[in-house]
């Protein structure tokens, strides 16, 4: 039975993981982001190459893929999204084809594959990361056998989650964005520099997504299309917890896993992805809002 | 990949220049008259572009050999390459764009069993001849199809016996993706499994392309099973071998035997999680022999990536385009499918793996079957092999026997199914 919890929790903590960068710039900003998957997938790229150049392990490859994601979000914001605001449909068109933008930046190398240039760790094969020894031996505690890289992709949620909910609910900049999500326009009639808080926003959901890919670089293949199959999940998880809402983002992430989780041991992996669908259908239809919703714009 | 890839854009460029010059019902005019031009259709873009860019390749290299060497009867090859998209339907139209408009001989062809599905009407309503280089799952038996990699009993006639005798191990759990080629597969591995007095205690499949594996690794632990006889496809595999060494199973007391793992997904997957486990292939990088040596060295200066890896699909990729050499130079250089493929009928070349030969009925190929255990350094170690190619047994699964053959020549026997 723990087993079967474990590793519910495990996907939880994956599906959170996504989602969390996305219920931040699609539940607080309405842009809804095609290319969060790419950004994960920039992530995953970010360790791959610090592997190879820098020779940095998965840890410290964290803060890196961070960093990148953000400035790339924060540089997809500046030069998009920015036109966008207010117009959701749009946004969903512009950052789909900024998907592919990214999807084929790395496939072909940045262009330098036409010079016959070639970059170790780019380009259309499969790439992967190496996930330390001490994270991979796993241990019994209480008759409990412990796996430590899905234990420590559980901790790291934690804390992300953690932080997002400081910062957004304890800090000057979060009220600022919690104003935002509320109504723009009263927002900035009350001296809030919304473009600034807005690409600030952005650019750290964007991180979020840079940690996400890292972590999953330890157990899947990286390569250009990975982004794809991860965006979907992410905008599952944030429409069933409710647009805009942390609390409904974690609830569904672990709603979800768990249920996930315990069909895929019990019966198998396909019966399991066809139930989450119809729990997800199920919810919509039950509360079109989502489980924890509020008014907003 | 990359001077290949800017080959073929050449090339395609050259070839859509040539098009749009000429009305198209007359492009085949614009052929040198000394040339013989045949199809070569992988899928150059897409999610199976990583494999089938290779098997382009070595097909290319091949070609571009036998033109250095003289040719065919004195005529240079002149290769059509057509990306495929990794979509069977785009195969299908590619193809029919080959054997129709371009009036190809003879076409290279597909890696996966659904492009080949694909395209089989064109070539057999068309009556022109694909030669296809992947192992696959048998249960095929067409007259315009030359099969030149290995049938389940070619993979799996070896392994499963060795397992239990050698490895002593019983008890398997049959995981693949969830497709044809692993079904069948599964289908011959329990019928071997029972002969040889052991048992199977799960037969499991999850879609092609999925990447969590905790459930099923779980399950494969609680089973109670001693070896893992895994049919999975793609970069499912590459997920697959990590979450197996992350719940900390290790290949030295339950090992994974494959029959879908080769060179190319040890490298994607990092060697160290394969460390110790088996696959079952007629070809392996690490065959020992100076014909092999030297393939792998000319096939990384003609892609110009000195640690390019090379596999089972891709050495049938280049040695197949001899084979249809010499078939055509038996034909006395009749290019009709007729011709070739009588001419085709027992000839034996030297691939790298060793000696080759296209079975006179069902039109497959001898292959020697051989058992490689993965090394930190992703190579394999070659620790059983025949001692000659084995006969090609397509249908193997339903009961076909060397003695009582389903698919001959005259066509399949469905009295026998």
């Amino acid at each position: 039975m723990a087993d079967i919890i474990f590793i519910g929790l495990s996907l939880s903590s994956i599906l959170l993981l996504i989602a969390l960068g996305l219920s931040i710039t699609y539940g607080a900003m309405g842009v809804i982001n095609m290319a969060h998957g790419e950004l994960v997938m920039i992530g995953a790229y970010t360790a791959v190459l610090a592997g190879i150049y820098l020779n940095m392990n998965l840890l410290l490859a964290l803060p890196l893929a961070f960093a990148t994601s953000a400035a790339v979000g924060l540089l997809i914001e500046r030069v998009v999204i920015r036109r966008l605001y207010g117009r959701i449909i749009d946004t969903l068109l512009a950052t789909w084809g900024v998907a592919i933008l990214l999807q084929q930046a790395i496939r072909l190398e940045f262009g330098l594959t036409f010079f016959d240039i070639r970059i170790d760790g780019l380009g259309t094969g499969l790439q992967n990361v190496s996930v330390p020894g001490y994270l991979t031996q796993p241990f019994d505690l209480a008759g409990i056998t412990i796996q430590p890289y899905r234990t420590f992709i559980i901790g790291v949620t934690v804390l992300l989650t953690l932080l997002t909910w400081v910062l957004f609910y304890r800090t000057r900049i979060g009220m600022q964005v919690r104003a935002i999500m509320r109504n723009p326009q009263m927002a900035a009639a009350c001296g809030i520099d919304v473009r600034r808080v807005s690409a600030l926003t952005f650019a750290y959901g964007s991180g979020l997504a840079g940690v996400a890919g890292v972590l999953l670089a330890g157990f899947k293949s990286v390569q250009p299309d990975m982004g794809a199959s991860v965006v979907v999940d992410g905008f599952l998880v944030v429409v069933v917890g409710g647009v805009g809402s942390l609390l409904g983002t974690v609830f569904a992430a672990v709603l979800l896993g768990q249920v996930n989780g315990v069909f895929a041991v019990l019966m198998n992996d396909i019966v399991a992805r066809a139930v989450v669908f119809g729990v997800v259908i199920a919810l919509i239809m039950w509360r079109p809002q989502g489980l924890f919703s509020f008014k907003g714009r | 990949m990359s001077t290949s890839r800017r080959k073929f854009l050449k090339q395609s460029t050259a070839y859509g220049a040539a098009a749009a010059l000429a009305p198209s019902l007359y492009a085949n005019s614009t052929r040198a008259a000394d040339d013989i031009q045949v199809g070569v259709l992988f899928s150059l873009t897409g999610g199976l572009s990583i494999v089938e860019q290779s098997l382009a390749d070595a097909t290319l290299m091949a070609i571009e050999e036998i033109n250095a060497s003289g040719g065919v009867m004195g005529k240079m090859i002149a290769p059509i390459v057509e990306d495929g998209a990794s979509d069977p339907k785009t195969f299908n139209e590619k193809a029919s764009k080959l054997v129709l408009r371009d009036r190809v001989p003879s076409v290279f062809g597909c890696y996966t069993s659904a492009s080949r599905k694909a395209v089989l009407p064109v070539f057999e309503r068309r009556n022109n001849l694909l030669f296809y280089p992947t192992y696959y799952e048998g249960f095929e038996c067409s007259k315009n199809v030359v099969y030149t990699g290995a049938v389940p009993n070619q993979q799996l006639s070896n392994f499963i016996p060795w397992i239990m005798n050698t490895l002593g191990k019983k008890k398997f759990f049959i995981v693949g993706s969830n497709y044809i080629y692993p079904r069948e597969m599964a289908k011959v591995s329990k019928i071997l499994i029972e002969q040889g007095g052991g048992e199977w205690v799960a037969d499991e499949y999850l879609e092609l392309g999925h990447s969590e594996w905790g459930a099923m690794v779980n399950r494969i632990k609680e089973s109670g099973c001693d070896v893992v006889l895994s049919n999975v496809v793609g970069d499912s595999v590459i997920a697959f071998y990590r979450e197996f060494q992350n719940q900390g199973l290790t290949h030295d007391v339950l090992p994974i035997c494959a029959t879908v793992t080769s060179e190319i997904e040890i490298a994607a997957m990092g060697p160290e999680a394969a460390v110790g486990s088996y696959t079952s292939f007629p070809y392996f990088q690490a065959v020992d022999s100076d014909a092999n040596r030297a393939f792998i060295e000319r096939y990384r200066a003609f892609v110009g990536n000195p640690n390019a890896v090379t596999q089972h699909a891709m050495e049938c990729s280049y040695f197949q385009v001899y084979l249809w050499k010499q078939a055509v130079e038996a034909a006395g250089g009749e290019l009709t499918t007729e011709a070739i493929r009588e001419g085709v009928k027992g000839q034996v070349f030297d691939a790298p793996n060793g000696k080759v030969t296209v079975d006179a009925q069902n039109l497959h190929t001898y292959l020697t079957p051989r058992i490689a255990q993965w090394g930190a350094d992703g190579q394999g170690t070659i620790i059983e092999a025949y001692p000659e190619p084995l006969q090609p047994l397509p249908y193997v699964a339903y009961g076909e026997t060397p003695e009582n053959l389903f698919c001959t020549s005259a066509g399949l026997d469905t009295s026998k199914l």
